[in-house]
């Protein structure tokens, strides 16, 4: 039997699967989008979508988007949200994220494989009419790995449109792609009977039923095949021809439950009451909460009734009453557990999710008897998407509340930088401001410096290189030469020819040294540079940091508070909404055991008749046992 | 008796071909209308998260001082990684112990940001040590010291486990 849930849980919980390689296929260039895949890899698709939807974000907003990595990923990303929404069962705004895909402007094959997701979409969100309008969108070339995927959808939605000869066609056609042989031949099998051509069907189903192979699916859709051939055999009292249909069911099977019982029928549609036990007795011993039990804990008596053993029958009429009597008294506490909330808890239990076989396991836990009743309904779409709901509002809550503390915490970090850093700032820009305005006047020199050695390039200017001392004997042969001038009658030729001697010295100096000074000049220049350029890097590191130095602590008071609104807000909607979906499960899991347990009931009350009838036929065959033996008597005396 | 165990093949028979659409009866439009419901919540909660995201960013690693280093392997790798261990400047500043979720999603071409923390501009040492299990059972544990430079501007700094020799670990610059 857990093998039963095992793979119903493989069917119906599995995390959707990735196309690995729509996201690997080309060399990773963006180190975020590599680690929304590695989230996305492990179904972490909260954190995966948050990670990709940020990068799209910024991606769309940089003024060059060609110059950013995320460039040369742009259609997986795109793509990727919608998959990975898909996956978090977000399936609106995948939707809308797959056809923004398939109206954007992509390569044919990635476009095909969007309209063949947003069909499949549709198609478990049951809109088969929007997901074969979908499929019909698909045109040219479609990748080679979804090739098959996309043809057994279509058949699937022309099923579910009542397009049966259709659907046959595409599935005849499948018959021999990999993977999907047994499928194929399954659906083929029921799409045919379902158009009229019951024959065909049968026989499609006959061969499914036979395909080689072990892998679990081969070995599940084959006996699937031989089980819905054997009961349909059955329902048109062709027991001779289900009985050998339903032996190829395996035993150790998830479906060997239904096969026996239906095997026991086989042999008793045809009055073959002792053959029907052997399947039925083996089924009888099996988990009594299993609906197949304990039909066939009635039909065990029952045959034996059929062949005159009518005390054996009555005993076992009995034990089946005890059995269902216990069963229905437990069925009473398990719905009385789940009222009181301890279902919800059981499924919440962290341990068990981390464990693939988390349903089967859950069937062991001492607060969830009710666990074993409610397989079926464990495994129906409708309970599966609510406790994923729930599940998923269990988490959101838990990030919500963890998010609440992170606020907590930033916002004592603020404070913290606030009260560090507002006493020592404005001590900090007075010294600046000072340290900035010696900066200007020395850029400003260096600023003139540049020009004038710019325009003696082009206008020789040999006294703007004369040195300090020269500057200043020059200006002394100046006040001289005004001294002469004022008392030139007193002076002599003899001055008046030394003072211009030394000018001429210090002219020729300075010419015939030009050149050189020009270069010495501009290697000065140079070396000035290299200082400056230093400077304005400390200059700017002083900036950068003292504009972090603010930026570490202000601004935030209004965004932290917006949070704590909506965080406060999505806490409240999600406390409700994870209280409606938790009680849609009760209510669900309620009904599906009262379900059973006034089925039990009614098997009780067959049961009690059953054994009354059982009595009298064993007292009136005693009766005339007794009357037999009598009269034999009386004719022997 | 017979007719009620015809009725029980009846049933069972019907059950078996509706099975596909088979489920509780239950209340559909009140699980559509809680779904949808609850994919709208998913998607203020995700609004909320990128929002938060960009605050914890700029208050705890604003671009200027940020590094953040991050682990990946060829695609088609078959050892196992069992740890990494990353020091910065000396200093332990990420462990992580893999999964086997985690290193399938590596294997498969997934990146891990193993760590994000605060430099100053400049040169640091960083040191790379893997541990785990070779394709052929045996255990190893390699390391490698690196010199990364920080400049204006986020450091994003790939480390690349390639194998189980020496010399397996490289950086990648991202």
């Amino acid at each position: 039997m857990s093998r039963l849930i095992l793979i119903l849980a493989c069917l119906l919980f599995a995390t959707p699967s990735l196309a690995d390689d729509a996201y690997t296929s080309k060399e990773l260039k963006d180190v975020y989008f590599g680690e929304a895949v590695y989230h996305a890899f492990q179904g972490e698709w909260f954190q995966a979508i948050s990670r990709l939807d940020t990068e799209l974000w910024q991606h769309r907003r940089v003024d060059e988007p060609a110059l950013d990595t995320l460039h040369f990923h742009r259609n997986q990303a795109e793509f990727g949200v919608g998959d990975f929404e898909l996956g978090y069962r977000m399936h609106q705004r995948a939707g809308r994220a797959m056809t923004a895909v398939i109206e954007g402007n992509v390569e044919e094959p990635v476009r095909n494989d969007a309209i063949y997701r947003l069909a499949r979409l549709y198609f478990r969100k049951d809109q088969p009419e929007n997901a074969l309008h979908a499929l019909e969108r698909i045109r040219g070339a479609v990748p080679e790995t979804i090739r098959d995927d996309v043809e057994f959808l279509r058949g699937q939605i022309l099923m579910a449109n009542n397009r049966f000869p259709e659907a046959a066609r595409v599935f005849t056609d499948l018959q021999k792609a990999r993977g999907l042989e047994g499928f194929a031949g399954y659906n083929l099998g029921i799409a045919s009977i379902k158009e009229g051509k019951e024959q065909d069907g049968r026989a499609s189903l006959d061969r499914t039923g036979q395909i080689s192979g072990d892998t679990p699916a081969a070995l599940a859709i084959r006996d699937k095949s031989n089980l819905v051939l054997g009961y349909k055999l059955l329902d048109e009292n062709a027991g001779d021809k289900a009985k050998p249909i339903l032996e190829r069911v395996r035993l150790n099977g998830p479906f060997s439950n239904r096969a026996l019982l239906g095997s026991g029928w086989a042999d008793a549609s045809r009055g073959l009451y002792e053959r029907a036990l052997v399947p039925w007795s083996i089924l009888a011993e099996r988990e009594v909460t299993d609906p197949a039990v304990q039909e066939a804990m009635l039909a065990v008596p029952y045959a034996y009734g059929k062949l005159n053993i009518h005390g054996r029958a009555a005993l076992l009429y009995g034990k089946a009453l005890d059995a269902f009597g216990n069963e229905v008294d437990k069925l009473g506490t398990s719905i009385d557990s789940v009222r009181e909330g301890k279902f919800l808890r059981a499924l919440g239990r962290e341990e068990l999710k981390q464990d693939s076989d988390w349903v089967v396991k859950l069937r062991n836990l001492p607060e969830a008897p009710e666990t074993y009743y409610l397989l079926q309904l464990m495994a129906s779409h409708d309970f599966q998407e609510s406790l994923r709901n729930y599940l998923d509002l269990n988490e959101l809550q838990k990030k919500l509340s963890v998010w609440e503390t992170d606020l907590d915490a930033f916002e004592d970090i603020i404070g913290q930088r606030r009260a560090y850093y507002q006493p020592l700032l404005p001590g900090i820009d007075r010294a600046f401001k000072q340290l900035d305005s010696q900066i200007r006047l020395r850029m400003e020199q260096r600023e003139r410096i540049r020009k004038r050695l710019t325009a003696i390039l082009t206008a020789p200017r040999p006294d703007y290189l004369a040195t300090a001392e020269e500057r200043i004997a020059t200006e002394k042969i100046v006040r001289l030469e005004q001294a002469l001038a004022v008392h030139g009658g007193t002076a002599t030729a003899a001055i008046r020819e030394r003072i211009g001697r030394l000018r001429g010295v210090l002219a020729w100096n300075i010419s015939t040294e030009y050149d050189q000074r020009l270069t010495d000049a501009y290697k000065d220049l140079h070396d000035l540079n290299e200082v400056v350029d230093k400077l304005k890097k400390q200059y700017e590191a002083f900036v950068r940091t003292r504009q972090a130095a603010n930026q570490s602590y202000e601004g935030y008071d209004d965004v932290i508070r917006r949070e704590r609104g909506l965080i406060a807000s999505a806490r409240e909607k999600a406390k409700t909404l994870m209280a409606r979906q938790g009680e849609t499960l009760e209510t669900m899991a309620v009904d599906e055991l009262t379900r059973r347990r006034e089925r039990l009931e009614q098997f009780r009350i067959n049961a009690r008749f059953a054994i009354a009838d059982s009595y009298d036929r064993a007292s009136r065959a005693q009766t005339e046992e007794n009357v037999g033996n009598q009269t034999e008597k009386g004719v022997g005396q | 008796m017979y007719k009620f165990l015809k009725a029980i093949v009846t049933g069972i028979s019907v059950f078996l071909f509706i099975l596909p659409a088979y489920g509780l009866e239950a209340p559909k439009e009140q699980v559509k209308g809680l779904d949808e419901q609850v994919q709208e919540i998913k998607t203020d909660v995700l609004s909320i998260a990128a929002e938060l995201n960009q605050l914890e960013e700029k208050l705890l690693y604003p671009s200027d001082t940020q590094v953040a280093i991050f682990v990946s392997m060829p695609q088609g790798e078959k050892f196992r990684l069992d740890a990494v261990d990353i020091e910065v400047d000396g200093k332990p500043v990420a462990h992580h112990l893999y999964t086997f979720k985690e290193l399938e999603a590596l294997q498969k071409g997934g990146v891990q940001r193993i760590y994000v923390g605060n430099v100053r501009t400049g040169e640091h040492a960083l040191q790379v040590t893997a541990t785990g299990k070779s394709e052929g059972g045996s255990d190893f544990r390699n390391g490698e010291s690196f010199k990364i430079t920080k400049n204006v501007g986020p450091r994003l700094v790939g480390v690349v486990v390639a194998g189980t020799g020496s010399n397996s670990i490289t950086l990648k610059d991202w």
